[in-house]
């Protein structure tokens, strides 16, 4: 039996109702990544990270749960787990990611904040008030659930006295640049990836790393946002030559990244095909700027193409060889019950 | 078995700022590159979206909620119809008239509100 759409995307609304995210991290999880960074408490400018990368381990290990249960006759049985939900935060429960890919997100987290602070750029970061921004509620068209959550964040932000945000990933970009001044009224603040602030910026490479990397472009970022030619202009200023595959730019094709929660299968099936354009290109090693692409396409890859986030990419040419990054806490168990703030 | 209109979601499909499909030409570009190789998406279910065929339409749920809305058929679309845009519509029409999720936040109480006080 396939998985119940109803009752997964219920299970997402209830959560985003109720927990403020669709998959409710606390708060100490999704901020540990800037402990000893020494970044400013809020900001005109802030880094929002919409806790899309610290999702990731989480929604990577339920998605392995989801694809257990898909086409069993426990599928039959999810909506007693929507039930559950209500009452406590079982999908927090049931999701154990391992320490190795929690701290790998984290760092890409650090790699942004490292490469933004060594180009000069001044920012601060909400910690605990740092939301999610609702984008998987969009594309579901849960409209109304959106809306109500829309309004949280705005009035987070102003809160704040937020002015500017800097991005990471391509659906919170798309979700506060794109999507919230249609469903909100007075929305005005500022938004740039950190991609397009870093080319602006005309950041400066300490070094050059004359490696080739195939590079795969999001669909958000190269179809919704126009985030095409910066990663480039970075990458290449760097040294690293740029292998292409033909389904590039605007034209690039789907990680299978949007339906895993859904359609496991098929999403895996969608990533093993991008995977095979992107070795077709010859290259040994590709980059992502989405950690949806990122967990999609190492997954279908199974090893046979090694793929990092543009932020390490980055990182390495222009950051100091010396600059560490500092421990990330043990990762704890999931919160079980209870408010949790901040997502 | 006969086709059956129904009005009401065809005076809403009518009546909406999102759905677009009108310009559609039936050329079948999107299909042609679609990831998921959906023989039916996007323009037979948006033909039966305009002609307020909500049966046929709600049979293809599975489908409708496969999308990636990776957009590729849009960036192609020889029409400009706002594919990805169109199906976020018909999703949003199965979550509330076939799942009963996404009430007006009016008529719910904020859950999140009242766990945050």
């Amino acid at each position: 039996m396939p998985l119940p759409t109803g009752d997964i995307v219920g299970l997402m609304v209830d959560n985003l109702n109720k927990r403020g995210s669709v998959f409710p991290l606390s708060a100490r999880k999704s901020t540990r990544w800037a402990k000893g960074l020494g970044i400013p408490r809020g900001g005109e400018t802030v880094l929002y990270t919409g806790a899309m990368y610290q999702l990731l381990p989480y929604i990577v290990s339920m998605v392995r749960l989801l694809e257990r249960v898909e086409d069993t006759f426990l599928a039959r049985y999810v909506f007693l787990g929507r039930f559950a939900n209500r009452f406590i935060n079982l999908s927090g429960l049931a999701a154990r990611p391992s320490r190795a890919d929690v701290e790998k997100y984290d760092r890409m987290l650090q790699n942004v904040a490292g490469l933004l602070q060594q180009a000069g750029v001044q920012f601060g970061y909400l910690y605990e008030d740092d939301l999610y921004a609702g984008a998987l509620a969009y594309d579901m068209g849960v409209d109304a659930t959106l809306q109500a959550h829309a309004r949280r964040v705005q009035a987070t932000l102003r809160k704040h006295g937020v002015r500017k945000v800097i991005t990471l990933d391509p659906h919170t970009t798309n979700m506060l640049r794109s999507v919230y001044p249609t469903v909100l009224e007075g929305f005005d603040v500022e938004v740039s990836s950190y991609l397009e602030v870093l080319a602006e910026a005309d950041a400066e490479p300490l070094r050059r790393v004359a490696e080739d990397v195939v590079i795969h472009d999001s669909c958000v970022y190269a179809r919704c946002e126009g985030v095409i030619d910066q990663p480039r202009r970075l990458l290449e200023r760097a040294g690293y030559l740029l292998l292409e595959p033909r389904e590039s730019r605007n034209l690039t094709y789907c990680c299978g990244g949007p339906i895993e929660a859904l359609f496991p299968k098929k999403s895996h099936d969608i990533g093993v095909a991008r995977v095979e354009q992107l070795k077709g290109t010859g290259g040994k090693q590709a980059t992502t700027m989405c950690p949806i692409c990122l967990a999609s396409l190492d997954k279908a890859a199974g090893g046979s193409l090694p793929m990092e986030d543009i932020s390490v990419y980055l990182r390495r040419a222009y950051c100091p060889v010396s600059a560490t990054l500092p421990d990330i806490p043990e990762s704890q168990e999931m919160v079980a019950a209870g408010p949790l703030r901040g997502l | 078995m006969a086709s059956k209109v129904d009005l009401e979601f065809a005076r809403e499909v009518a009546t909406s700022e999102e759905f677009n499909a009108w310009a559609c030409m039936n050329c079948g570009v999107c299909t042609a590159v679609c990831p998921l190789g959906i023989a039916l998406m996007p323009r037979k279910l948006f033909r039966h979206t305009v002609l307020g065929l909500k049966d046929e339409v709600l049979e293809q749920r599975d489908a409708i909620f496969q999308c990636l809305l990776c957009r590729l058929c849009q960036e192609n679309c020889t029409a400009d119809v706002h594919i990805a845009e169109n199906v976020r519509f018909l999703r949003s029409y199965i979550d509330r008239e076939v799942f009963g999720l996404d009430a007006d936040p009016a008529e719910r109480k904020d859950q999140y509100a009242l766990a945050h006080r």
